[in-house]
Protein backbone atom coordinates (compact mmCIF):
# COMPACT_ATOMS: atom_id res chain seq x y z
CA UNK A 1 0.00 0.00 0.00
CA UNK A 2 3.02 2.43 0.61
CA UNK A 3 4.40 1.54 -3.19
CA UNK A 4 5.16 4.78 -5.24
CA UNK A 5 2.46 4.78 -7.19
CA UNK A 6 0.39 5.41 -3.76
CA UNK A 7 2.18 7.92 -2.66
CA UNK A 8 1.49 10.03 -5.97
CA UNK A 9 -2.14 9.82 -6.01
CA UNK A 10 -2.82 11.07 -2.95
CA UNK A 11 -3.20 15.15 -2.34
CA UNK A 12 -0.34 16.82 -0.59
CA UNK A 13 -2.56 18.61 2.20
CA UNK A 14 -1.35 21.97 2.56
CA UNK A 15 -2.34 24.67 4.90
CA UNK A 16 -5.12 26.95 4.29
CA UNK A 17 -4.49 30.65 4.63
CA UNK A 18 -5.92 34.05 4.10
CA UNK A 19 -3.99 37.47 4.19
CA UNK A 20 -4.50 41.03 3.26
CA UNK A 21 -3.25 41.67 -0.41
CA UNK A 22 0.07 43.11 -0.49
CA UNK A 23 0.20 46.47 -1.23
CA UNK A 24 -0.30 47.66 -4.92
CA UNK A 25 -0.67 50.91 -4.87
CA UNK A 26 2.56 52.02 -6.23
CA UNK A 27 2.00 49.89 -9.49
CA UNK A 28 0.71 52.47 -11.65
CA UNK A 29 3.67 54.99 -10.81
CA UNK A 30 6.44 53.14 -11.38
CA UNK A 31 7.49 54.04 -14.87
CA UNK A 32 10.54 51.84 -16.39
CA UNK A 33 11.45 53.72 -19.25
CA UNK A 34 12.13 51.34 -22.33
CA UNK A 35 16.00 51.40 -23.49
CA UNK A 36 16.20 53.13 -26.68
CA UNK A 37 16.73 50.05 -28.60
CA UNK A 38 13.94 48.33 -27.25
CA UNK A 39 12.02 51.69 -28.41
CA UNK A 40 13.86 51.48 -31.35
CA UNK A 41 12.91 48.10 -32.46
CA UNK A 42 9.79 48.15 -31.50
CA UNK A 43 8.95 51.24 -34.02
CA UNK A 44 7.60 49.56 -37.04
CA UNK A 45 8.77 52.33 -39.46
CA UNK A 46 12.79 51.95 -37.94
CA UNK A 47 12.05 48.01 -38.97
CA UNK A 48 10.88 48.47 -41.98
CA UNK A 49 13.14 50.86 -43.12
CA UNK A 50 15.96 49.07 -41.80
CA UNK A 51 14.57 46.07 -44.61
CA UNK A 52 14.66 48.73 -47.16
CA UNK A 53 18.22 50.25 -46.43
CA UNK A 54 19.68 46.45 -46.66
CA UNK A 55 17.75 46.15 -50.31
CA UNK A 56 19.23 49.39 -50.76
CA UNK A 57 22.60 48.03 -50.32
CA UNK A 58 22.18 44.86 -51.91
CA UNK A 59 20.97 46.78 -55.10
CA UNK A 60 23.93 49.23 -55.31
CA UNK A 61 26.33 46.12 -54.57
CA UNK A 62 24.92 43.93 -57.05
CA UNK A 63 25.35 46.57 -59.48
CA UNK A 64 28.79 47.72 -58.61
CA UNK A 65 29.80 43.74 -58.94
CA UNK A 66 27.67 44.08 -62.55
CA UNK A 67 29.42 46.80 -63.72
CA UNK A 68 27.18 47.37 -66.66
CA UNK A 69 25.39 50.99 -66.24
CA UNK A 70 23.22 49.91 -69.18
CA UNK A 71 21.45 46.44 -67.64
CA UNK A 72 21.74 47.54 -64.24
CA UNK A 73 22.98 51.14 -63.19
CA UNK A 74 23.61 51.50 -59.53
CA UNK A 75 21.25 53.08 -57.05
CA UNK A 76 23.36 56.17 -56.75
CA UNK A 77 23.58 56.64 -60.43
CA UNK A 78 19.63 56.09 -60.55
CA UNK A 79 19.28 58.35 -57.47
CA UNK A 80 21.43 61.08 -59.21
CA UNK A 81 19.08 61.17 -62.28
CA UNK A 82 15.78 61.57 -60.43
CA UNK A 83 17.54 64.04 -58.72
CA UNK A 84 18.50 65.99 -61.39
CA UNK A 85 15.11 65.26 -63.04
CA UNK A 86 13.33 66.56 -60.44
CA UNK A 87 15.27 69.33 -60.20
CA UNK A 88 15.03 70.18 -63.92
CA UNK A 89 11.03 69.53 -63.34
CA UNK A 90 10.79 66.84 -66.17
CA UNK A 91 9.96 63.68 -63.70
CA UNK A 92 8.28 66.51 -61.29
CA UNK A 93 5.93 66.99 -63.90
CA UNK A 94 5.64 63.70 -65.27
CA UNK A 95 4.94 62.56 -61.96
CA UNK A 96 1.91 64.98 -61.17
CA UNK A 97 0.51 64.14 -64.48
CA UNK A 98 0.13 60.67 -63.61
CA UNK A 99 -1.50 61.57 -59.89
CA UNK A 100 -3.79 63.62 -61.33
CA UNK A 101 -5.49 61.33 -63.50
CA UNK A 102 -5.25 58.77 -61.05
CA UNK A 103 -6.78 60.34 -58.36
CA UNK A 104 -9.35 61.40 -60.78
CA UNK A 105 -9.72 57.74 -61.49
CA UNK A 106 -9.49 56.74 -57.74
CA UNK A 107 -11.82 59.06 -56.61
CA UNK A 108 -14.41 58.50 -59.41
CA UNK A 109 -13.98 54.75 -58.74
CA UNK A 110 -14.52 54.97 -55.05
CA UNK A 111 -17.83 57.06 -55.79
CA UNK A 112 -19.15 54.72 -58.08
CA UNK A 113 -18.28 51.92 -55.80
CA UNK A 114 -20.36 53.49 -53.02
CA UNK A 115 -23.24 54.66 -55.04
CA UNK A 116 -23.07 50.66 -56.25
CA UNK A 117 -23.03 49.01 -52.38
CA UNK A 118 -25.32 51.05 -50.64
CA UNK A 119 -27.77 49.93 -53.31
CA UNK A 120 -26.76 46.33 -53.11
CA UNK A 121 -27.69 46.66 -49.22
CA UNK A 122 -30.78 48.50 -49.67
CA UNK A 123 -32.77 46.40 -52.36
CA UNK A 124 -32.31 42.88 -53.34
CA UNK A 125 -32.53 44.00 -57.04
CA UNK A 126 -29.12 46.27 -56.38
CA UNK A 127 -27.62 42.91 -54.57
CA UNK A 128 -28.03 40.39 -57.58
CA UNK A 129 -27.33 43.16 -59.92
CA UNK A 130 -24.16 43.83 -58.03
CA UNK A 131 -22.77 40.79 -57.52
CA UNK A 132 -23.76 39.45 -61.06
CA UNK A 133 -21.40 42.90 -62.18
CA UNK A 134 -18.56 42.05 -60.19
CA UNK A 135 -18.50 38.12 -61.00
CA UNK A 136 -17.87 39.77 -65.06
CA UNK A 137 -15.73 42.23 -64.47
CA UNK A 138 -13.69 41.83 -61.77
CA UNK A 139 -11.60 39.16 -63.42
CA UNK A 140 -10.99 41.08 -66.32
CA UNK A 141 -7.77 42.96 -66.34
CA UNK A 142 -8.24 46.34 -66.53
CA UNK A 143 -5.62 47.05 -68.98
CA UNK A 144 -7.51 44.81 -71.74
CA UNK A 145 -10.32 47.57 -71.48
CA UNK A 146 -7.34 49.96 -73.45
CA UNK A 147 -8.00 49.09 -76.80
CA UNK A 148 -12.02 49.43 -76.39
CA UNK A 149 -11.33 52.80 -74.24
CA UNK A 150 -9.06 53.76 -77.36
CA UNK A 151 -11.94 53.12 -79.70
CA UNK A 152 -14.43 54.70 -77.19
CA UNK A 153 -12.47 58.08 -76.03
CA UNK A 154 -9.99 58.03 -78.25
CA UNK A 155 -6.20 59.11 -76.99
CA UNK A 156 -6.48 61.30 -73.77
CA UNK A 157 -7.03 61.56 -70.41
CA UNK A 158 -11.01 60.17 -70.72
CA UNK A 159 -9.37 57.24 -71.72
CA UNK A 160 -7.40 56.43 -68.74
CA UNK A 161 -9.80 57.45 -66.63
CA UNK A 162 -12.15 54.42 -67.48
CA UNK A 163 -9.89 51.65 -67.42
CA UNK A 164 -8.44 53.35 -64.04
CA UNK A 165 -12.42 53.28 -63.03
CA UNK A 166 -12.98 49.56 -63.78
CA UNK A 167 -9.72 48.73 -61.99
CA UNK A 168 -10.59 50.38 -58.93
CA UNK A 169 -14.75 49.78 -58.86
CA UNK A 170 -14.93 46.26 -58.52
CA UNK A 171 -12.49 45.54 -55.82
CA UNK A 172 -13.45 48.28 -53.75
CA UNK A 173 -17.27 47.11 -54.01
CA UNK A 174 -16.49 43.29 -53.50
CA UNK A 175 -14.71 44.26 -50.53
CA UNK A 176 -17.44 46.81 -49.23
CA UNK A 177 -20.09 44.23 -50.36
CA UNK A 178 -18.23 41.20 -48.58
CA UNK A 179 -17.75 43.53 -45.20
CA UNK A 180 -21.60 44.96 -44.90
CA UNK A 181 -22.22 41.22 -45.01
CA UNK A 182 -20.48 40.13 -42.32
CA UNK A 183 -21.78 43.32 -39.66
CA UNK A 184 -22.88 41.33 -36.91
CA UNK A 185 -26.23 40.61 -36.51
CA UNK A 186 -27.35 42.29 -32.98
CA UNK A 187 -25.49 45.52 -34.20
CA UNK A 188 -27.90 45.83 -37.04
CA UNK A 189 -30.50 45.03 -34.98
CA UNK A 190 -29.90 47.95 -32.61
CA UNK A 191 -29.21 50.26 -35.21
CA UNK A 192 -32.24 50.08 -36.59
CA UNK A 193 -34.13 49.87 -33.22
CA UNK A 194 -33.02 53.43 -33.09
CA UNK A 195 -35.37 53.72 -36.20
CA UNK A 196 -32.46 54.07 -38.69
CA UNK A 197 -32.92 53.29 -42.43
CA UNK A 198 -31.92 53.76 -45.74
CA UNK A 199 -28.43 56.14 -46.29
CA UNK A 200 -28.47 56.86 -43.06
CA UNK A 201 -28.16 53.80 -41.77
CA UNK A 202 -25.43 52.52 -44.52
CA UNK A 203 -23.72 55.81 -43.34
CA UNK A 204 -23.50 55.47 -39.36
CA UNK A 205 -23.84 51.53 -38.61
CA UNK A 206 -22.44 49.34 -41.92
CA UNK A 207 -19.64 51.67 -43.36
CA UNK A 208 -18.02 51.91 -39.80
CA UNK A 209 -18.55 48.22 -39.13
CA UNK A 210 -17.31 46.81 -42.33
CA UNK A 211 -14.60 49.82 -41.99
CA UNK A 212 -12.01 47.12 -42.01
CA UNK A 213 -12.74 45.19 -44.82
CA UNK A 214 -13.35 48.66 -46.58
CA UNK A 215 -10.30 49.71 -46.20
CA UNK A 216 -8.65 46.63 -47.63
CA UNK A 217 -10.64 47.30 -50.67
CA UNK A 218 -9.34 50.83 -50.80
CA UNK A 219 -5.87 49.46 -50.64
CA UNK A 220 -6.27 46.74 -53.53
CA UNK A 221 -8.12 49.39 -55.43
CA UNK A 222 -4.98 51.75 -54.90
CA UNK A 223 -2.43 49.12 -55.82
CA UNK A 224 -4.63 47.96 -59.12
CA UNK A 225 -5.17 52.14 -59.96
CA UNK A 226 -1.43 52.68 -60.03
CA UNK A 227 -0.46 49.97 -61.43
CA UNK A 228 -3.39 49.88 -64.38
CA UNK A 229 -2.09 53.71 -64.57
CA UNK A 230 1.54 53.37 -65.18
CA UNK A 231 0.88 49.93 -67.70
CA UNK A 232 -1.84 52.20 -69.91
CA UNK A 233 0.68 55.00 -69.97
CA UNK A 234 3.31 52.50 -71.58
CA UNK A 235 1.20 51.68 -73.78
CA UNK A 236 0.08 54.82 -75.30
CA UNK A 237 2.16 57.87 -73.39
CA UNK A 238 2.64 58.88 -76.54
CA UNK A 239 -0.60 61.07 -77.57
CA UNK A 240 -0.68 63.79 -74.95
CA UNK A 241 2.74 66.30 -74.39
CA UNK A 242 2.17 66.10 -70.49
CA UNK A 243 2.72 61.92 -70.54
CA UNK A 244 2.62 60.91 -67.06
CA UNK A 245 5.40 58.32 -65.29
CA UNK A 246 4.93 55.60 -67.41
CA UNK A 247 5.04 57.61 -70.30
CA UNK A 248 9.04 58.64 -68.75
CA UNK A 249 9.82 55.12 -68.37
CA UNK A 250 8.93 54.51 -71.98
CA UNK A 251 10.74 57.25 -73.30
CA UNK A 252 14.14 56.55 -71.22
CA UNK A 253 13.70 53.22 -72.35
CA UNK A 254 13.66 53.99 -76.39
CA UNK A 255 16.99 56.43 -75.65
CA UNK A 256 18.79 53.27 -74.19
CA UNK A 257 18.78 55.36 -70.97
CA UNK A 258 18.35 52.94 -68.78
CA UNK A 259 19.14 54.75 -65.39
CA UNK A 260 15.92 56.96 -66.13
CA UNK A 261 14.22 53.47 -66.72
CA UNK A 262 15.15 53.23 -63.40
CA UNK A 263 14.92 56.40 -61.82
CA UNK A 264 10.95 55.94 -63.15
CA UNK A 265 10.46 53.01 -61.75
CA UNK A 266 12.14 54.10 -58.28
CA UNK A 267 9.65 57.20 -58.28
CA UNK A 268 6.71 54.51 -58.89
CA UNK A 269 8.19 52.47 -56.10
CA UNK A 270 8.61 55.36 -53.71
CA UNK A 271 5.04 56.70 -54.41
CA UNK A 272 3.38 53.53 -53.94
CA UNK A 273 5.64 52.97 -50.55
CA UNK A 274 4.52 56.20 -49.05
CA UNK A 275 0.58 56.00 -50.03
CA UNK A 276 0.29 52.57 -48.51
CA UNK A 277 3.09 52.84 -45.51
CA UNK A 278 2.00 56.45 -44.86
CA UNK A 279 -1.27 57.21 -46.13
CA UNK A 280 -3.24 54.04 -45.30
CA UNK A 281 -1.27 53.24 -42.13
CA UNK A 282 -2.10 56.31 -40.56
CA UNK A 283 -5.63 55.87 -41.75
CA UNK A 284 -5.47 52.31 -40.19
CA UNK A 285 -4.16 53.68 -36.55
CA UNK A 286 -6.80 56.42 -36.61
CA UNK A 287 -9.17 54.28 -37.21
CA UNK A 288 -9.56 50.04 -36.64
CA UNK A 289 -6.78 50.02 -34.47
CA UNK A 290 -8.32 52.20 -32.34
CA UNK A 291 -11.35 50.71 -32.41
CA UNK A 292 -9.74 47.58 -31.32
CA UNK A 293 -11.72 45.82 -35.01
CA UNK A 294 -7.62 45.03 -36.22
CA UNK A 295 -4.38 44.04 -34.77
CA UNK B 1 -60.03 51.92 -15.58
CA UNK B 2 -56.64 53.20 -13.74
CA UNK B 3 -54.82 50.12 -14.92
CA UNK B 4 -55.75 50.42 -18.58
CA UNK B 5 -53.51 53.44 -18.49
CA UNK B 6 -50.80 51.28 -16.69
CA UNK B 7 -50.83 49.38 -19.92
CA UNK B 8 -47.28 49.28 -21.43
CA UNK B 9 -47.00 46.45 -23.39
CA UNK B 10 -49.88 44.12 -24.58
CA UNK B 11 -49.61 40.79 -26.74
CA UNK B 12 -52.68 39.01 -27.98
CA UNK B 13 -52.28 35.35 -29.44
CA UNK B 14 -49.16 35.66 -30.86
CA UNK B 15 -47.94 33.26 -32.93
CA UNK B 16 -44.40 33.58 -34.58
CA UNK B 17 -42.43 31.59 -37.55
CA UNK B 18 -39.75 31.06 -39.02
CA UNK B 19 -39.09 30.02 -42.68
CA UNK B 20 -36.22 28.20 -43.46
CA UNK B 21 -35.66 26.10 -46.94
CA UNK B 22 -36.48 23.26 -45.74
CA UNK B 23 -38.71 23.68 -42.53
CA UNK B 24 -41.77 26.10 -41.14
CA UNK B 25 -40.20 26.45 -37.41
CA UNK B 26 -43.31 28.09 -35.43
CA UNK B 27 -41.43 29.47 -32.47
CA UNK B 28 -44.07 30.63 -30.32
CA UNK B 29 -47.34 29.92 -30.56
CA UNK B 30 -51.06 32.06 -29.33
CA UNK B 31 -48.62 33.86 -26.55
CA UNK B 32 -50.65 36.51 -24.91
CA UNK B 33 -49.04 38.93 -22.33
CA UNK B 34 -49.46 42.25 -20.41
CA UNK B 35 -46.62 44.11 -19.17
CA UNK B 36 -47.98 47.35 -16.82
CA UNK B 37 -46.43 50.44 -16.01
CA UNK B 38 -43.40 49.88 -13.33
CA UNK B 39 -43.09 46.04 -14.02
CA UNK B 40 -40.18 43.92 -14.04
CA UNK B 41 -41.35 41.24 -16.40
CA UNK B 42 -39.60 37.91 -16.93
CA UNK B 43 -40.09 35.73 -20.13
CA UNK B 44 -39.48 31.96 -18.49
CA UNK B 45 -38.37 29.32 -20.64
CA UNK B 46 -36.44 26.40 -21.32
CA UNK B 47 -33.65 27.24 -24.33
CA UNK B 48 -35.35 27.04 -27.79
CA UNK B 49 -38.66 27.94 -26.74
CA UNK B 50 -38.89 31.17 -28.21
CA UNK B 51 -38.19 33.97 -25.76
CA UNK B 52 -35.73 35.83 -28.22
CA UNK B 53 -38.45 35.33 -31.51
CA UNK B 54 -40.66 36.90 -29.05
CA UNK B 55 -38.76 39.76 -28.18
CA UNK B 56 -38.05 40.32 -31.54
CA UNK B 57 -41.05 40.25 -32.45
CA UNK B 58 -41.72 42.84 -29.57
CA UNK B 59 -38.92 45.09 -30.75
CA UNK B 60 -40.60 45.02 -33.83
CA UNK B 61 -38.15 43.06 -36.32
CA UNK B 62 -40.29 40.28 -36.92
CA UNK B 63 -44.04 40.68 -37.90
CA UNK B 64 -46.78 37.87 -36.03
CA UNK B 65 -48.26 35.25 -38.05
CA UNK B 66 -51.10 35.66 -35.93
CA UNK B 67 -51.95 37.83 -33.35
CA UNK B 68 -51.26 41.71 -32.43
CA UNK B 69 -48.43 43.41 -30.25
CA UNK B 70 -49.30 46.85 -29.08
CA UNK B 71 -47.37 49.33 -27.10
CA UNK B 72 -49.53 52.11 -24.63
CA UNK B 73 -51.64 50.99 -27.31
CA UNK B 74 -50.40 51.13 -30.45
CA UNK B 75 -49.83 48.44 -32.57
CA UNK B 76 -45.87 47.43 -33.13
CA UNK B 77 -45.20 47.63 -37.13
CA UNK B 78 -41.70 48.55 -36.93
CA UNK B 79 -38.78 48.99 -34.48
CA UNK B 80 -38.56 52.15 -33.06
CA UNK B 81 -36.47 53.61 -29.68
CA UNK B 82 -39.65 53.87 -27.75
CA UNK B 83 -38.35 49.71 -26.92
CA UNK B 84 -35.21 49.74 -26.68
CA UNK B 85 -33.72 46.52 -26.54
CA UNK B 86 -30.15 44.86 -25.00
CA UNK B 87 -29.06 41.77 -25.88
CA UNK B 88 -26.67 39.26 -24.91
CA UNK B 89 -23.64 39.73 -27.58
CA UNK B 90 -20.78 41.89 -26.51
CA UNK B 91 -20.83 43.17 -30.59
CA UNK B 92 -24.44 45.48 -29.71
CA UNK B 93 -21.99 48.11 -28.85
CA UNK B 94 -20.21 50.06 -31.76
CA UNK B 95 -16.86 49.31 -31.65
CA UNK B 96 -15.59 52.73 -33.67
CA UNK B 97 -17.55 55.12 -30.50
CA UNK B 98 -16.03 55.85 -26.78
CA UNK B 99 -18.80 54.25 -24.17
CA UNK B 100 -19.88 57.91 -24.33
CA UNK B 101 -20.31 57.79 -28.25
CA UNK B 102 -22.37 54.89 -28.03
CA UNK B 103 -24.88 56.22 -25.53
CA UNK B 104 -25.13 59.44 -27.24
CA UNK B 105 -25.52 57.61 -30.72
CA UNK B 106 -29.35 56.84 -30.28
CA UNK B 107 -30.15 60.07 -28.45
CA UNK B 108 -28.24 61.72 -31.66
CA UNK B 109 -29.44 59.44 -34.10
CA UNK B 110 -33.15 59.56 -33.01
CA UNK B 111 -32.95 63.54 -32.29
CA UNK B 112 -34.53 63.07 -29.11
CA UNK B 113 -31.68 65.13 -27.56
CA UNK B 114 -29.44 67.02 -28.46
CA UNK B 115 -25.87 68.64 -27.60
CA UNK B 116 -25.69 69.90 -24.21
CA UNK B 117 -28.43 68.24 -22.81
CA UNK B 118 -27.84 64.80 -24.31
CA UNK B 119 -24.08 65.01 -23.24
CA UNK B 120 -25.48 65.23 -19.32
CA UNK B 121 -27.82 62.80 -19.68
CA UNK B 122 -25.15 60.53 -20.79
CA UNK B 123 -22.88 61.47 -18.25
CA UNK B 124 -25.25 60.94 -15.85
CA UNK B 125 -26.55 57.67 -17.20
CA UNK B 126 -23.05 56.32 -17.37
CA UNK B 127 -22.18 57.33 -13.76
CA UNK B 128 -25.37 55.47 -12.46
CA UNK B 129 -24.32 52.22 -14.26
CA UNK B 130 -20.16 53.19 -12.77
CA UNK B 131 -18.20 54.06 -15.64
CA UNK B 132 -17.91 57.61 -15.06
CA UNK B 133 -14.19 56.99 -15.29
CA UNK B 134 -14.96 54.55 -18.58
CA UNK B 135 -16.48 57.83 -20.41
CA UNK B 136 -14.35 58.18 -23.26
CA UNK B 137 -12.99 54.15 -23.34
CA UNK B 138 -13.20 52.37 -26.47
CA UNK B 139 -15.42 49.04 -25.83
CA UNK B 140 -12.56 46.54 -27.17
CA UNK B 141 -10.83 48.32 -23.85
CA UNK B 142 -13.72 47.38 -21.66
CA UNK B 143 -14.26 44.13 -19.35
CA UNK B 144 -17.46 41.50 -20.82
CA UNK B 145 -19.65 43.55 -17.53
CA UNK B 146 -18.57 46.61 -18.27
CA UNK B 147 -19.76 46.42 -22.28
CA UNK B 148 -23.03 45.20 -20.99
CA UNK B 149 -23.11 48.32 -18.73
CA UNK B 150 -22.62 50.49 -21.38
CA UNK B 151 -25.38 48.59 -23.51
CA UNK B 152 -27.64 48.83 -20.50
CA UNK B 153 -27.07 52.77 -19.98
CA UNK B 154 -27.55 53.23 -23.83
CA UNK B 155 -30.77 51.74 -23.52
CA UNK B 156 -31.85 53.77 -20.08
CA UNK B 157 -30.43 56.72 -21.37
CA UNK B 158 -33.26 57.10 -24.35
CA UNK B 159 -36.19 56.53 -21.40
CA UNK B 160 -38.10 54.10 -23.57
CA UNK B 161 -41.25 53.01 -22.50
CA UNK B 162 -39.81 49.51 -22.12
CA UNK B 163 -36.69 48.38 -21.70
CA UNK B 164 -35.96 44.68 -23.68
CA UNK B 165 -33.52 42.69 -22.52
CA UNK B 166 -32.67 39.47 -23.79
CA UNK B 167 -30.46 37.19 -21.42
CA UNK B 168 -28.15 40.47 -20.79
CA UNK B 169 -26.35 38.71 -18.50
CA UNK B 170 -25.85 35.21 -19.98
CA UNK B 171 -22.74 35.80 -21.08
CA UNK B 172 -21.10 37.16 -18.39
CA UNK B 173 -19.21 34.89 -15.52
CA UNK B 174 -21.38 34.25 -12.11
CA UNK B 175 -19.75 36.50 -10.03
CA UNK B 176 -20.29 39.35 -12.62
CA UNK B 177 -24.02 37.89 -13.66
CA UNK B 178 -24.62 38.52 -9.55
CA UNK B 179 -23.34 42.18 -9.42
CA UNK B 180 -25.31 42.79 -12.62
CA UNK B 181 -28.56 41.70 -11.20
CA UNK B 182 -28.34 43.54 -8.20
CA UNK B 183 -27.06 46.84 -10.00
CA UNK B 184 -30.22 46.01 -12.37
CA UNK B 185 -32.15 46.02 -9.30
CA UNK B 186 -30.57 48.92 -7.67
CA UNK B 187 -31.29 51.07 -10.84
CA UNK B 188 -34.85 50.55 -11.00
CA UNK B 189 -35.38 50.96 -7.30
CA UNK B 190 -33.90 54.75 -8.82
CA UNK B 191 -35.52 54.90 -11.77
CA UNK B 192 -38.46 52.67 -11.63
CA UNK B 193 -38.34 51.93 -15.32
CA UNK B 194 -40.40 49.10 -17.33
CA UNK B 195 -38.31 46.58 -18.33
CA UNK B 196 -38.98 42.65 -19.65
CA UNK B 197 -36.49 40.65 -18.89
CA UNK B 198 -35.58 37.43 -20.73
CA UNK B 199 -33.68 34.08 -19.13
CA UNK B 200 -33.89 30.96 -19.07
CA UNK B 201 -32.62 30.68 -15.58
CA UNK B 202 -35.12 30.46 -12.78
CA UNK B 203 -32.97 31.81 -10.42
CA UNK B 204 -32.43 35.01 -12.50
CA UNK B 205 -35.81 35.18 -13.09
CA UNK B 206 -36.48 35.17 -9.44
CA UNK B 207 -33.90 37.37 -8.37
CA UNK B 208 -34.83 39.98 -11.36
CA UNK B 209 -38.32 39.99 -11.91
CA UNK B 210 -41.35 41.03 -10.38
CA UNK B 211 -43.81 38.71 -12.32
CA UNK B 212 -42.58 36.21 -14.22
CA UNK B 213 -44.08 34.53 -17.21
CA UNK B 214 -43.16 30.52 -17.94
CA UNK B 215 -43.38 29.40 -21.23
CA UNK B 216 -43.60 26.22 -22.27
CA UNK B 217 -40.57 23.83 -24.32
CA UNK B 218 -40.89 24.45 -28.16
CA UNK B 219 -43.14 25.96 -29.78
CA UNK B 220 -43.37 28.36 -26.70
CA UNK B 221 -47.08 28.43 -25.62
CA UNK B 222 -48.06 30.11 -22.17
CA UNK B 223 -47.39 28.15 -19.31
CA UNK B 224 -48.42 30.28 -15.87
CA UNK B 225 -48.22 33.75 -14.34
CA UNK B 226 -46.48 34.03 -11.37
CA UNK B 227 -45.94 36.97 -9.06
CA UNK B 228 -42.66 37.33 -7.68
CA UNK B 229 -42.19 40.37 -6.05
CA UNK B 230 -42.73 39.31 -2.71
CA UNK B 231 -39.38 37.32 -3.02
CA UNK B 232 -37.93 40.73 -3.60
CA UNK B 233 -34.94 41.66 -1.11
CA UNK B 234 -34.78 38.79 0.44
CA UNK B 235 -31.82 36.28 0.74
CA UNK B 236 -31.23 33.89 -2.06
CA UNK B 237 -31.58 30.99 0.24
CA UNK B 238 -34.67 31.90 1.71
CA UNK B 239 -37.45 29.39 1.95
CA UNK B 240 -39.89 31.52 0.05
CA UNK B 241 -37.23 31.62 -2.74
CA UNK B 242 -36.31 27.91 -2.41
CA UNK B 243 -40.23 27.46 -2.61
CA UNK B 244 -40.75 29.60 -5.62
CA UNK B 245 -38.24 28.00 -7.78
CA UNK B 246 -39.40 24.13 -6.62
CA UNK B 247 -42.91 25.30 -8.38
CA UNK B 248 -41.14 26.90 -11.36
CA UNK B 249 -39.17 24.13 -12.16
CA UNK B 250 -41.63 21.80 -12.09
CA UNK B 251 -43.90 24.32 -14.45
CA UNK B 252 -41.22 24.08 -16.75
CA UNK B 253 -39.83 20.67 -16.92
CA UNK B 254 -43.18 18.64 -16.49
CA UNK B 255 -44.12 16.89 -19.81
CA UNK B 256 -41.87 18.49 -21.45
CA UNK B 257 -41.90 15.09 -23.48
CA UNK B 258 -44.71 15.44 -25.70
CA UNK B 259 -44.36 19.05 -25.71
CA UNK B 260 -41.32 19.00 -27.69
CA UNK B 261 -42.57 17.25 -30.25
CA UNK B 262 -44.77 19.45 -32.25
CA UNK B 263 -43.54 22.89 -34.22
CA UNK B 264 -41.91 21.85 -37.26
CA UNK B 265 -44.10 20.82 -40.01
CA UNK B 266 -42.64 19.41 -43.15
N1 LIG C 1 -33.26 32.62 -37.75
C1 LIG C 1 -33.93 31.47 -37.50
N2 LIG C 1 -34.33 30.69 -38.53
C2 LIG C 1 -35.03 29.57 -38.30
N3 LIG C 1 -35.37 29.13 -37.09
C3 LIG C 1 -35.01 29.85 -36.04
C4 LIG C 1 -34.27 31.07 -36.18
N4 LIG C 1 -34.03 31.58 -34.96
C5 LIG C 1 -34.61 30.72 -34.09
N5 LIG C 1 -35.19 29.69 -34.72
C6 LIG C 1 -35.92 28.59 -34.10
O1 LIG C 1 -36.96 29.15 -33.35
C7 LIG C 1 -37.05 28.51 -32.11
C8 LIG C 1 -36.97 29.53 -30.99
O2 LIG C 1 -35.71 30.15 -31.01
P1 LIG C 1 -35.32 31.29 -30.00
O3 LIG C 1 -33.98 31.80 -30.40
O4 LIG C 1 -36.41 32.30 -29.93
O5 LIG C 1 -35.20 30.49 -28.64
P2 LIG C 1 -34.87 31.03 -27.18
O6 LIG C 1 -36.02 30.72 -26.33
O7 LIG C 1 -34.41 32.42 -27.22
O8 LIG C 1 -33.68 30.08 -26.75
P3 LIG C 1 -32.38 30.41 -25.87
O9 LIG C 1 -32.83 30.42 -24.46
O10 LIG C 1 -31.47 29.25 -26.16
O11 LIG C 1 -31.85 31.71 -26.34
C9 LIG C 1 -35.96 27.46 -32.05
O12 LIG C 1 -36.53 26.22 -32.29
C10 LIG C 1 -35.04 27.84 -33.15
O13 LIG C 1 -34.54 26.67 -33.77
MG1 LIG D 1 -32.51 33.43 -26.94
Amino acid sequence: MSGEGAVKSQLILRPEFDRVPVDASSVGEVVRPLSWLQRLMDNALFRRGAILAALALIWQLYALWLHNSLLFPTLTDTIGVMVHDFADGTLLQRTEASLEVLLMGYAAGVALAAVLTTLAVSTRLGDDILSTLTAIFNPLPAIALLPLALIWFGLGTPSLIFVLVHGVLWAIALNTSSGFRSVPETLRMSGRNYGLSGVRYVVTILMPAAFPSILTGLKIGWAFAWRTLIAAELVFGVSSRSGGLGWYIFEAREELNTSSVFAGLLTVIIIGLLVESVLFRAIEARTVEKWGMQR
Amino acid sequence: MAQADQLVLEARGVTLQYKTPQHLVTATYRVDLEVFEGDRFVILGPSGCGKSTLLKAIGGFMAPIEGDIFLRGRKVVKPGPDRMMVFQEFEQLMPWKTALGNVLFPMHATGRFKGKEARERALSVLSKVGLSKFANSYPHMLSGGMKMRVAIARAMAMEPDILLMDEPFAALDALTRRRMQEDLLELWDQLRFTVLFVTHSIEEAILVGSRILVLSPHPGRVRAELNSSYVHGQPVDDASFGLLSKRIHKLVFEGETEAAKPGVHA
